[in-house]
């Protein structure tokens, strides 16, 4: 997705402005300081600031590392290291669009992918249904967390900081905290780690999961802003009261962003079966750390409305770069998490300073 | 005739069942605080507290922090057990300096404080430590390892899976034990990253799962694809560590080693998974921290360090299938029954 960046300069920045689809800034067109043309066009944009930063990092580590980095091997690499984080962050990107948060990605993720391998492994189902059934509870998990929001009237926050517990518990105690081997599911259910597989073109090297993550990508981009439904979440986002007055139906489309979220964690689930091979607990603990993180980088507002797919793709590889990127520098791994932190700020920094033309 | 000497019986045994009560409940409470309930290895912990506590009559009230790490909770489960006036407090502690002054407030409440597993700093913060002697186990492994490489070992390409970036003390141990094993200059024995020697290709961190594990070893092989000796922090690290060579068909080529003795762990080291891991022995901490507070309860009696360490060593043992002159081990099978989790 993001092959090869050879030039850091401000022209490429500029170049890669007008390929982009502007159309919707279609402004008055009184005259404007360059500043505040910048502004509007990354407000109307906003996956654009993340993907400079993104091929900035990439041709800053190319040069700098050099072509342990820069081939497609290491470039795929991150790829693969981003797909479960990029998939649940989608995942969470529908839910701060709305204006909502859910801390409960992550557990709903180790959830769904213990159940599925505990039914199929322990109990005996079918691999098919057994990963139905997980992608089915995924789903619950998220309708109950809209519910709680939309029925009980709970802010989303504290919703899934409770449901973030319930889940991660639940699961603990149903699995009593048991890792289930690599090599045992690949002699009984090989399907479970499906998404595990692989995949060469010359040197690069994709998992399903990769592809998992770009496709649910699209798909997610295309009923975003394609369709009604995912013009009504960035209008519920926005601004509620409004969009119920334009007959938006609130409640309902929260409770069905909230199931769908939680479908697609499941999925993330299934894919992390194929990460790691195994079934286990204790992975995953900080993906709802990692995927909010990768959406706020990616430049979606986590005051809802504003934001995008792409740029939560872009946020998640930014992380995945930057990590690969400082370990084959030579650096030790704290750096890593400062940068990341840094990187948090920055992106929250230049959201507000967007924002602030529609004030 | 009968039924009057079976109602007899029954009297009695509802009077000695009466009389027990109170005795039973001679006043003797104990906590066990651990860093999480998730993690098997204090599962099975509780398990062997839980177990020792009802045969001895103690009355044990466990508590956990939500996340490795999460200092406030265990702060507050001491003080409630301060208020619940407990004789004995069990500790798994998550952040070893900062509950320190804690501890300290327990002790001079009169509770016998025990660390189990992690040592408080200063290690002389708590009454007595129980605990498996992590550097020894990470000696062990670096033992075997080099044993294994034989002449080899001088060219090794070692990648190191370590625990966390805040370098909690298990970690380092275990860390530094390896390279002291493998024969390396330790540089400073109290952090890990701060050698020179050139066989090691790189630290990364691994939170201790299989999925830290996985992304570590992807970064490290990436950096040098030659590597041929992975240390890791645990045995989920390990089986991630195995995902990702085997990815690149790079799964020969390298020598695994662990530490813990889980029971997934230990089939891994049956199959070939990860050549060799030192196996602890939470059960045996738990049980043994029980009967300590019975004692210091009954006479005041303060448990002992073993000779030479200023801990009481719970025992480590070497599994594997491919014994090396010189390293004493256990066999898979032995490991196999002794495992936890």
């Amino acid at each position: 997705m993001t092959d090869q960046p050879k030039h850091t300069s401000g022209q490429d920045f500029e170049q890669s402005l007008a390929g982009s689809d502007t159309a919707v800034a279609a402004f008055d067109s009184e005259r404007r300081g360059l500043m505040s043309r910048l502004q509007h066009f990354l407000h109307s944009s906003p996956a654009m600031v993340p993907l400079f930063v993104l091929l900035v990092a990439t041709a800053t580590f190319s040069i700098v590392v050099g072509p342990k980095f820069y081939s497609p091997f290491a470039l795929t690499l991150i790829l693969q290291q981003v797909a479960i984080t990029g998939i649940v962050a989608t995942a969470a990107t529908l839910i701060i669009l709305t204006a909502g948060i859910d801390l409960s990605v992550g557990a709903i993720m180790v959830l769904t992918s213990v159940v599925m391998g505990r039914v199929a492994m322990i109990d005996g189902w079918p691999t098919p249904l057994a990963i139905a059934f997980g992608i089915a509870l995924g789903g619950a998990c998220g309708w109950i967390n809209g519910m709680l929001v939309t029925k009980v009237k709970l802010p989303p926050f504290i919703v899934t900081l409770g449901t973030w517990s319930v889940f991660a518990a639940a699961m603990f105690i149903y699995s009593s905290n048991e890792t289930i081997r690599s090599q045992e599911i690949a002699a009984e259910h090989p399907l479970l780690q499906f998404f595990g597989t692989t995949f060469k073109v010359g040197g690069a090297v994709f998992t399903y999961a990769v592809f998992l993550m770009v496709i649910l990508a699209v798909i997610v981009w295309y009923v975003l802003n394609h369709t009604a439904w995912g013009r009504h979440v960035y209008a519920i986002g926005d601004d509620p009261e409004a969009a119920e007055l334009a007959g938006v139906r609130v409640d309902r489309t929260l409770v069905s962003v909230y199931v769908v979220a939680g479908i697609i964690c499941a999925l993330a689930g299934w894919a992390l079966i194929g990460r790691i091979g195994a079934i286990s607990p204790q992975s995953g603990q900080n993906e709802n750390i990692n995927a909010i993180t990768a959406v706020v980088i990616g430049g979606t507002s986590l005051f809802g409305g504003r934001g995008s797919i792409l740029g939560t793709l872009f946020g998640a590889l930014i992380v995945g770069v930057f990590s690969l990127g400082l370990r084959l520098w030579g650096t030790d791994p704290q750096w890593t998490q400062l940068t990341v932190g840094a990187l948090i700020i920055v992106a929250v920094a230049i959201d507000q300073w967007i924002r602030r033309i529609s004030s | 005739m009968k039924t009057i000497s079976r109602a007899a019986l029954a009297c009695a045994v509802v009077a000695g069942g009466l009389t027990a009560v109170p005795a039973f409940a001679a006043d003797i409470s104990a906590c066990l605080i651990t860093k999480t309930d998730t993690n098997p290895f204090f599962v099975k912990m509780k398990e062997g507290a839980t177990a020792k506590a009802a045969e001895l009559g103690i009355t044990l009230k466990s508590y956990a922090g939500k996340i490795d790490g999460d200092n406030e909770t265990q702060v507050a489960a001491i003080e409630t057990c301060i208020a619940d006036g407990a004789k004995g407090i069990l500790l798994v502690p998550s952040d070893t300096k900062a509950i320190v002054p804690t501890v300290q407030k327990a002790r001079d409440a009169g509770i016998l404080v025990i660390a189990l597993d992690t040592p408080l700093e200063p290690i002389t913060a708590a009454d007595a430590t129980f605990a498996t002697d992590n550097f020894k186990a990470g000696e062990l492994i670096g033992a075997w390892a080099a044993g294994t490489l034989g002449d080899k070992a001088k060219d090794a390409r070692i990648a190191m899976l370590d625990l966390a970036t805040n370098q909690p003390t298990v970690g380092v141990l275990r860390d530094q034990g390896f390279m002291q094993g493998f024969g390396m200059d330790l540089a400073d024995p109290n952090k890990w990253g701060d050698e020179t020697d050139p066989r090691v290709i790189g630290h990364d961190v691994t939170s201790g799962n299989e999925q830290g594990g996985r992304t570590a070893m992807e970064n490290l092989m990436q950096k040098d694809p030659g590597v041929n000796v992975v240390y890791t922090i645990n045995e989920p690290a390990a089986a991630g560590a195995f995902e990702a060579l085997k990815a690149v068909g790079l799964e020969s080529q390298a020598l695994i080693v662990s530490v813990d003795g889980g029971c997934p762990g230990v089939q891994n080291v049956q199959e070939g998974v990860i050549g060799a891991t030192s196996q602890q022995y939470p059960l045996l901490m738990a049980s043994m921290g029980i009967e300590a507070i019975k004692q210091f309860a009954d006479d005041g009696t303060l448990p002992a360090n073993t000779p030479g360490l200023d801990f009481f060593n719970t025992g480590v043992n070497l599994v594997t299938d491919k014994p090396v002159e010189g390293v004493p081990s256990i066999s898979v099978e032995e490991g196999l029954a002794l495992c936890w989790g």
